[in-house]
């Protein structure tokens, strides 16, 4: 399998030192990564660099072949590759069936965007319920159903998915990372799932990259990952 | 009581031009946080070319549809021109450039035209209509609130129903989100800055026949009174634009009738300063936080 996402050298800062310290790493289609790392290890600044959302000091992110340096945040969105930011980002002042609709509006036309919109609903049922409901009436669970469906219903190629256990009972992340492990197995979509929540994270990655104050410190497979009692306890917590 | 009907019926044609004006606020404030002092100033430019284009064609429909499209290409290069420039992080920066905006574009018509008034005429009656002695509208108002309300529902539809007004409701509440999802979230501030500033054109054009004339400084109570509207209505409601519109123009039209035109700028002081006092927001403020 090729690289789907290529980062190289990667430095990202905010004024002060850099958060990101030329940062590489590459990740094949069709792989499920898990990024680890407690708070502030650089996991949202990170996701937020390859969204385009921030700009590099300097290196690239390489997407599909492509360097991505001068392509606008909607137009990577465009090329298949989606975000699902840190705090879900539902909007609040638009309904469910609205919130979906935008997600799906350059992709499909008509019919086919209907469709595209009931099979989110058949993959999500909860939210099925709640169309009209705005999106400040849900609860954290279908917050999350919503930002991931809205992120799917255009069928990306990347989906990058910052910290969706945040605030959400064990059961309620469990069912929404099931569905999503689901989702890859069934389409051969790419996942960078950036969690501090090592366990659940690790239950359906293939891979882990652990991040640790902006540098890679170690890159396994999970089972290897979950085994490693002193890297867990060093950069894990548990 | 003779004239009662007669001052509720100019007050709602009035109240329907604040109204679009209103709006037209509204949209911007939605889409930029910027509360637009050059909106005035933009419209009458708007007016002027439909003046030249009714002038020379002798059309008031073709002076009506160039307004609309002078009104758009206007906002357009506002926006890309100006205002995009302007410095992000404080809401002063864009009031200031509409300020220097008012000033540029109203001296510019000036030397252009002078500052005489030019009467402007319209293909309907401006007299009442009179229903058994009393005068009830003129048909000219009553062309006014077709136009106003047949606008608004547009714009209802437009922002509701489709996937242009989907997209531009989402950038203005959500631009990093709706990016995110592939809207191109600077077309969509264009696009509602072009709406804006076409709809405040089509209600300076309803409005100024009405008064003394075309001038460049003929949508500065106006804009004063679309103000009034738009902050009693709440800066993020179009319904309060509605409603407030059609509550100052009501206000302005009975006190105006029976009190005299001299009181009415002071009535709608008075109402603003009551509303601001009691509903910092506006009447019709949001009540939910903005959490997106
Ligand atoms: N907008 C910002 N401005 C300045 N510093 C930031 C900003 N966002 C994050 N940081 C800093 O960058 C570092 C990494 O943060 P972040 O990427 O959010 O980590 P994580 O998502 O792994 O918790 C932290 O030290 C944080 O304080
Ligand atoms: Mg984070």
């Amino acid at each position: 399998m090729s690289d789907l996402l290529e980062i190289d050298r990667l430095v990202v800062g905010y004024g002060g030192a850099p958060v990101l310290h030329e940062l590489s790493f590459s990740i094949p289609s069709g792989a499920v990564v898990g990024l680890l790392g407690a708070n502030g290890a650089g996991k949202t600044t990170l996701m937020r660099a390859i969204a385009g959302l921030v700009a590099p000091r300097s290196g690239s992110v390489v997407f599909d072949g492509d360097v991505l340096d001068d392509v606008a945040v909607e137009d990577r969105a465009r090329r298949g590759l989606a975000q699902v930011p840190e705090g879900r980002s539902v909007v609040a002042e638009l309904t469910v069936d609205e919130n979906l609709r935008l997600g799906a509006l350059w992709r499909f036309r008509g019919a086919e965007r209907e469709r595209a919109i009931d099979e989110i609903y058949e993959l999500f049922e909860p939210l099925a319920r709640r169309r009209s409901s705005a999106g400040h009436q849900l609860s954290g669970g279908e917050r999350q159903m919503l930002a991931l469906g809205r992120a799917l219903i255009a069928r990306p190629r990347l989906l990058l998915l910052d910290e969706p256990s945040l605030g959400l009972a064990p059961l309620v992340v469990a069912s929404i990372l099931e569905v999503l492990r689901d989702t890859a197995d069934r389409t051969g979509l790419t996942v960078l799932l950036a969690e501090q929540n090592v366990t659940s994270a690790l239950s359906i990655a293939d891979r882990g990259i652990v991040l640790g104050l902006g540098e890679i410190v170690a890159d396994a497979p999970a089972d290897t990952l979950a085994a490693d009692s002193a890297l867990r306890h060093a950069y894990l917590g548990f | 009581m003779d004239r009662l009907l007669y001052l509720l019926a100019t007050g709602l044609a009035r109240g329907a031009v604040f109204a679009l004006f209103a709006l037209s606020l509204v949209l911007i404030w939605r889409a930029a946080r910027i509360v637009n002092f050059a909106q005035g100033a933009m419209a009458v430019v708007a007016t002027y070319v439909a003046f030249a284009v009714t002038g020379l064609t002798g059309s008031y429909w073709l002076g009506l549809g160039s307004a609309l499209l002078a009104g758009a290409a206007i906002g357009f290069a506002v926006e890309r021109g100006v205002m995009r420039f302007a410095p992000q992080g404080s809401p002063f920066s864009g009031v200031i450039i509409a300020i220097g905006l008012v000033m540029v574009l109203q001296s510019a018509l000036g030397i252009l035209f002078g500052q005489q008034h030019r009467p402007m005429a319209v293909p309907f009656d401006e007299r009442p209509i009179m229903i058994a002695g009393v005068p009830v509208f003129s048909p000219y108002d009553l062309f006014v609130l077709v136009v106003a309300v047949a606008v608004m529902a547009a714009l209802a539809l437009l922002f509701t129903r489709t996937s242009l007004g989907l997209q531009l409701r989402a950038s203005a509440f959500a631009p990093e989100v709706s990016r995110l999802l592939g809207v191109r979230v600077s077309r969509m501030l264009t696009i509602g800055w072009m709406l804006s500033a076409a709809v405040a054109s089509l209600a300076a054009l309803l409005l100024v026949p009405t008064e003394l004339g075309l001038n460049p400084h003929s949508t500065d109570m106006l804009f004063v009174y679309a103000f009034t509207v738009a902050v009693v209505g709440g800066l993020d409601s179009p319904p309060g634009a509605l409603i407030g519109g059609l509550v100052v123009g009501l206000v302005i039209s009975l006190v105006t009738g029976y009190l005299g035109s001299t009181v009415a700028p002071i009535a709608v002081l008075v109402l603003l300063v009551v509303v601001l006092l009691v509903r910092p927001g506006g009447i019709f403020a949001a009540r939910e936080a903005r959490t997106a």
